[in-house]
């Protein structure tokens, strides 16, 4: 028998074999409800592991390129120091881009704490300097002993120390993602198995009869596999189009960077979900067959 | 076809039968008897190979029945037709495709006219769409009949089944059998009822085996 003919009863139309067994309404709607669910949150669960992903690396690839210097100094060598930090990181190789910020902009980046009629110019704030690396980066000590010797009011922040828990952040919430899947997958292949051996079990005199009159294994195991592959593909392909529905429906706030808002498929991510049905289906087949062959070589 | 060499069944301490040594013949019919557990049915059990025995060795149309694998005692079941005295059907399907289940089992289509004409000679033509919870201990016995032969088999191993009929009833499965054994089949009955064996006689030659103390006794002549 080759491999690939363990799938034989799949494929092809209602065999005699399925007929064997009496259908058993309950369960089959239940395997197929329960499919459906399974599937409906293994869609979520892989939308926040891939929305994660892309937000560990958009935190990963925008923050990794900028820094920040921060100059603080008496009111009449701020322009002085300023003037020198921007001559040294224009000296500074791996610095593709560097200037300093407008009253302008100081005040809306104080905006939200401070509110709109802040006298800018009357407070002792810090002068803020935006730096962006080149893809080769810069040395952050050397440039920061440099800053030290030239500027001594200017402090360098590149942003590692809080980016650093924020991409673990995202990695382990996309590992988390990931976890739930393959918990997901365990619990529907557990599901299936429980399901299937009531169903082995509730036919016991089927199966009795049809050894006695000298059926081989896999001609009952089909009839049993192929019922909750097909009832187990069904519920799922109805769950993962639902969930791809909801997520493909879910309020798109313009907060690029907002966290649930990002929550979704990009492109051909799109086609990632479809696999969620066939890999049902493929536990379903692998769990009934084995529960099948497990109750039958108690019956001989 | 069915040979016993020294056969022992039963428990660590316990044991139903001892020492069992037999061969049926082809085309033979054998009447087996003995009180109610005495280890009828596990005898038969034996010769379909539901049960192994603990010592000793039982061969199947030459084959060992404990060195057979799953698929070939599937298989040597397709050439023996058994029917027992609580005939196991599919309750949810017709009797007609009830019958020709084996059929179906071993990948063969069925004739309609070869199962009607069975059905007539079982007296179940009317009957043929009827489910066998609808169907009377009789009836229910010469279903099972005929699913055991639908397969020509080369042998019929029958165990009590006239246990839950009448008189006439336990007639008619009688000539039916001894009908299956003048075609060629070997057959091995079950019962308790020494009646029916009385009336076995004109019927068919048959001998009788019974199992008294754990043994396997032929008792007296052919009949």
């Amino acid at each position: 028998m080759s491999r690939l003919s363990i799938l034989a009863p799949l494929f092809g139309g209602r065999t005699g074999a399925d007929r064997v067994v009496p259908s058993t309404g309950p369960t089959a709607l239940l395997t197929t409800l329960t499919a459906a669910a399974m599937a409906f949150l293994a869609v979520f669960a892989l939308a926040l592991s891939m929305a994660t992903g892309r937000l560990a690396d958009r935190w990963a690839g925008s923050l990794a390129r900028s820094a920040t210097i921060r100059i603080s100094a008496p009111a009449d060598q701020i322009d002085r120091q300023t003037a020198k930090v921007l001559e040294v990181l224009e000296q500074t190789p791996g610095v593709e881009f560097a200037r300093a910020t407008t009253p302008d902009e100081t005040r809306k980046l104080l905006e939200p704490w401070l509110g709109p009629d802040l006298p800018v110019e009357d407070l002792p704030l810090p002068q803020l300097v935006e730096v962006t690396e080149s893809e080769a980066g810069f040395d952050a000590e050397g440039l920061r002993l440099r800053l030290a010797a030239e500027a001594p009011g200017a402090v360098l922040d590149d942003h590692e120390r809080w980016r650093a828990p924020l991409v673990a952040l995202a990695e382990r919430i996309r590992t988390i993602g990931l976890l739930s899947l393959a918990l997901i997958s365990g619990a529907t292949a557990a599901m299936i198995t429980l399901a299937a051996q009531a169903a082995l079990a509730a036919n016991g005199q089927v199966i009795r009869a049809l050894r006695l009159i000298g059926a081989e294994d896999r001609y009952i195991a089909r009839a049993f596999v192929r019922r909750f592959t097909l009832r187990t593909l069904a519920g799922a392909l109805a769950g993962t189009f639902a969930g791809m529905l909801a997520i493909a429906l879910m309020p798109a706030v313009a907060e690029e960077d907002g966290f649930l808002t990002g929550l979704g498929f990009l492109g051909l991510q799109w086609l990632w979900p479809l696999a969620i049905p066939a890999l049902a289906a493929i536990l379903a087949f692998a769990a009934t067959r084995a529960a099948a062959f497990r109750v039958l070589r108690t019956v001989r | 076809m069915i040979e016993f060499h020294d056969v022992t069944l039963g428990y660590p301490g316990s044991d139903l039968l001892t020492a069992v040594s037999m061969t049926l013949q082809p085309g033979s019919f054998h009447f087996l008897t003995g009180p109610s557990g005495a280890g009828k049915t596990s005898l038969i059990k034996l010769c379909y190979g539901e049960l192994a025995p603990n010592g000793g060795r039982v061969e199947i149309f030459g084959q060992d029945s404990a060195a057979m694998s799953r698929d070939e005692t599937a298989r040597m079941r397709r050439r023996i037709g058994i029917v027992h005295q609580d005939c196991q059907f599919l309750d949810h399907l017709p009797l007609d495709e009830n019958v020709a289940l084996p059929l179906e089992v071993a990948g063969q289509k069925a004739d309609p006219e070869a199962l009607t004409e069975l059905l007539s000679w079982v007296g179940l033509a009317a009957q043929a769409r009827a489910l066998p919870p609808s169907l009377s201990g009789g009836e229910r016995q010469r279903a099972a009949l005929a699913r055991a032969v639908i397969m020509s088999p080369d042998m019929i191993l029958a165990d009590e089944p006239t246990g839950n009929v009448d008189w006439d009833m336990s007639l008619k499965i009688l000539k039916l059998l001894a009908e299956l054994n003048r075609m060629g089949k070997t057959v091995l009955m079950a019962t308790h009822d020494l009646n029916l064996i009385r009336a076995a006689k004109g019927l068919t030659s048959a001998r009788v085996l019974r199992i008294q103390g754990k043994r396997l006794q032929l008792a007296g002549s052919d009949l």
